[in-house]
C-alpha cells in the first residue's frame, strides 16, 4: 500500500500565546490543505494578501485519489507558479476510448486542435499534486501553513468569525474577516454552520485500485461497457506516473465491502482484466458515488469551496477540477473585497457564478452514473439500445455516455455585459478564455494564457489591432494583438477563436472568464463593463 | 415548431401495420428492446428537443388519463 508521500511537523504558533480574550486577528483563514485549500491561499496570496491555511492533519493524504487534471487547471496552476512542474510529471492524454463487450465502440479526442500551452488532461496522483503546492507555499510568505490544527468550534460576528482550534498543545482561538471552508466532502465547518448537505446515493459500488506495473496501453483513458473479463458492469483505465495505473470496476449493489476491499480477494479481478498478476497495489478503495451540494455557498462570513460545497461522482473528473474553478473564482473577489474596491456583495457572484457550475457538474455526472448504473429494468433496455445503436450509427455513439469530462462551465453572470455587437463565434461574457499561440516577437513564441498572467493577472483588455485602439483604463492589463506594437497571430488563430475583426476587443476578469467584448469599444462602454464585473453597480 | 399531431402519413394504416407487423412473433421483453431501439431512432431523427419533450408530455398524459378512467370504471 502506498504510503504518505510527505510528513510535516506540527509547530506552535505564537498566535498559540497570545491571551484569550485577545486572539490574534486576521484578514482569511483557509481550512483544509488539499488541492483546493492549497492553490486558494497561494492565489490570495500571490495577490498580497496573508493567508492563515489550517489542516488538520500532519500530512499529504494518502492514496492518488483525484487523478485527472483538466486544461483549466492546469492553466490555473500556471498563473499559481506550478503549471511546469505538474506537467512534468504528469502523463498528458487527450485521447478516450469507449468499448463495449470485446469490440472498440468509438474514440474520442478531448483537444482536436494546435496552438494550445496546456493539453485536454493530465492525469497526476493527487499527492504528487498536493506536494507542489505546499512546496510552492514554502516560496510565499504571505501564507502561514499551520499542520495539525483542527478547527472545533466557530462563531460569526458582525464583523469577523472567532474560530476554536485544537492543537497536540491545546486550544488557540483566533479572529478572522473571512473563513474558507476548503475541508472537504465530510466537511465539519458545514456542520458548524448548521447547512445541509442534500443530493442523491448511488447504490451501486465502485471499487478503485491503483496497481504498479510494466505495460504498453497507450496513454489513453479507456473505458468498457460489459467487458469480457468484468461481464455486465464497466471499467476504467487510465495511467498515472511512476507506472501506475488507475483501475476502476463496477461492482454489485449488494457487494460486501469489507470482503471486495481484501488486495487477496481484488487481486483476480485485476488479473482477468490484465491478463496476468505482474503487478503491486498501490491503492485500494471502494466507494459508493454521492451527487449533492450546499444550497448556500456563502454562509455570512464563512464561505466554501471545492467538494465541501459540492461533490459529484468521479465520472468525468469534475470534482479536483470544479473546486479548483471555485478557488479561481473566489480569490480575486475575495482580495478586492479585503482591499475595500469592490462591496462584500461581489462574494455573492461566487455563490451565482459557482452553484450553476455546481449544478451542471452535478447533472452531468449524474447522467453518467446512471448510464452506467441503470435504476430500473427499462434504463437497463434504453442502454441496451443506445450501445447496440452506438456500433453502427453516430446518434447511438454519442448517446453512450462513459463520462463527460469537466469543461469550464458558463456562467448567466451578474458580472456579465451582454454582447450589444453581432458576433458568430468567440468566448461569450460568462465564458473562459480560449488560448491562442501569439509571438511575443518575432520568432518567439507564447500563448495567451501566458501573457494573461504576466505580471499578476487582473482586469485586462484584450484587443485586436486597429490605428486608434482603445486605451484600457487604469488599472486594466493592455493585451494587444497585431498592428505594428502588439503580438504577432502569425497563424490567425487568435483572431478565429475570438472571431475578432479590427478594433474587436474583450474585457477579461482576473480568472480569465470574458467579462464583455466589443466590436467598437469606447472608454465610456469598456469602464461600464468593468465597474459591472468589480461588483460596483 | 410544435409537435405536429395532424395525420402526416398518406396511408396511416400502413404505418400503424408496419410497426404492428414488426412486433410479432417477439416476446414482451423482445418487443421492450425493440421498442427502446425504435424509440431512439425516431427521437433522434426528429432531433428537436422541444418536439421530443412535448410528444413525452403527451404520451404521458394519455397514459395517466387512460388510468384514471379505467379506475372510475
Amino acid at each position: 500500500m502506498a504510503q504518505a508521500k510527505t510528513q510535516f511537523g506540527y509547530r506552535r504558533h505564537p498566535d498559540q500565546d497570545r491571551p484569550g480574550p485577545n486572539p490574534a486577528e486576521h484578514a482569511v483563514v483557509v481550512v483544509g490543505a488539499g488541492p483546493v485549500g492549497l492553490s486558494l491561499a497561494i492565489d490570495l496570496a500571490q495577490r498580497g494578501q496573508r493567508v492563515v491555511l489550517l489542516d488538520d492533519a500532519d500530512r499529504i493524504g494518502e492514496g492518488s485519489r483525484a487523478i485527472c487534471f483538466s486544461k483549466r487547471s492546469l492553466e490555473y496552476w500556471d498563473r499559481l507558479g506550478v503549471g511546469d512542474r505538474m506537467v512534468d510529471k504528469g502523463v498528458v492524454w487527450s485521447v478516450g476510448r469507449i468499448f463495449h463487450g470485446e469490440s472498440q465502440l468509438y474514440q474520442f479526442n478531448l483537444l482536436p486542435e494546435d496552438g494550445h500551452k496546456r493539453p485536454a488532461f493530465i492525469n497526476l496522483q493527487q499527492y504528487y499534486a498536493e506536494a507542489y503546492l505546499v512546496d510552492r507555499i514554502s516560496d510565499l510568505p504571505g501564507i502561514d501553513l499551520r499542520w495539525r490544527n483542527k478547527v472545533t468550534a466557530l462563531e460569526q460576528r458582525n464583523d469577523s468569525v472567532v474560530l476554536t482550534i485544537e492543537t497536540p498543545e491545546g486550544a488557540y482561538r483566533l479572529h478572522t474577516q473571512y473563513v474558507i471552508a476548503c475541508d472537504g466532502a465530510r466537511s465539519s465547518l458545514r456542520q458548524m454552520v448548521g447547512a445541509e448537505f442534500a443530493g442523491q446515493v448511488f447504490e451501486d459500488q465502485f471499487l478503485i485500485a491503483d496497481v504498479k506495473m510494466t505495460a504498453e496501453f497507450p496513454t489513453e483513458r479507456w473505458f468498457w461497457f460489459d467487458p469480457p473479463f468484468h461481464a455486465g458492469r464497466s471499467a476504467l483505465l487510465h495511467r498515472q506516473p511512476d507506472d501506475v495505473w488507475r483501475i476502476d470496476l463496477q461492482l454489485s449493489r449488494d457487494a460486501d465491502p469489507v470482503f471486495e476491499k481484501k488486495p487477496e480477494n481484488v487481486r483476480p479481478r485485476i488479473a482477468r482484466m490484465l491478463g496476468h498478476d505482474k503487478f503491486e497495489f498501490e491503492w485500494i478503495s471502494l466507494y459508493k458515488f454521492q451527487c449533492r451540494r450546499m444550497d448556500r455557498f456563502l454562509h455570512g462570513r464563512v464561505i466554501f469551496a471545492g467538494d465541501s460545497a459540492h461533490q459529484v461522482s468521479p465520472f468525468g473528473a469534475r470534482g479536483a477540477n470544479s473546486g479548483l474553478e471555485d478557488a479561481e473564482n473566489l480569490s480575486w473577489k475575495l482580495d478586492r473585497v479585503l482591499r475595500g474596491r469592490s462591496p462584500a456583495s461581489l462574494l455573492e457572484s461566487y455563490h451565482v457564478e459557482r452553484s450553476l457550475a455546481a449544478d451542471e457538474n452535478i447533472r452531468e455526472s449524474t447522467r453518467s452514473t446512471d448510464f452506467m448504473a441503470p435504476n430500473t429494468p427499462q434504463e437497463a433496455r434504453l442502454r441496451k439500445a443506445v450501445l447496440s445503436l452506438a456500433k453502427e450509427t453516430e446518434f447511438g455513439k454519442r448517446m453512450v455516455n462513459g463520462g463527460r469530462l469537466s469543461v469550464p462551465c458558463s456562467y448567466d453572470s451578474p458580472l456579465s455585459s451582454p454582447d450589444a455587437d453581432a458576433w458568430r463565434g468567440g468566448p461569450r461574457p460568462g465564458c473562459s478564455m480560449l488560448d491562442a499561440p501569439v509571438g511575443e516577437r518575432a520568432g518567439e513564441h507564447a500563448y495567451l494564457t501566458d501573457v494573461f498572467r504576466k505580471g499578476g493577472t487582473d482586469f485586462a483588455l484584450l484587443s485586436f489591432s486597429n490605428r486608434a485602439a482603445v486605451e484600457a483604463p487604469d488599472g486594466v492589463k493592455n493585451i494587444r494583438i497585431g498592428g505594428e506594437d502588439g503580438l504577432a497571430d502569425s497563424a490567425g488563430l487568435a483572431a478565429k477563436r475570438y472571431d475578432a475583426e479590427p478594433g474587436s476587443a474583450y474585457l477579461l476578469r482576473p480568472d480569465g472568464y470574458v467579462a464583455a467584448r466589443f466590436r467598437h469599444p469606447t472608454g465610456a462602454s469598456i469602464a461600464a463593463a468593468l465597474s459591472r464585473a468589480e461588483g460596483l453597480n | 415548431m410544435p409537435l405536429s399531431t395532424s395525420s402526416n402519413f398518406a396511408r396511416p394504416d400502413d404505418a400503424f401495420r408496419a410497426i404492428v407487423e414488426a412486433h410479432r412473433g417477439l416476446s414482451d421483453a423482445e418487443s421492450a428492446d425493440f421498442d427502446a431501439a425504435l424509440v431512439l431512432i425516431l427521437a433522434n431523427h426528429i432531433g428537436d428537443i422541444d418536439v421530443l419533450r412535448e410528444a413525452i408530455v403527451l404520451a404521458r398524459r394519455r397514459m395517466i388519463d387512460d388510468q384514471q378512467q379505467q379506475q372510475q370504471q
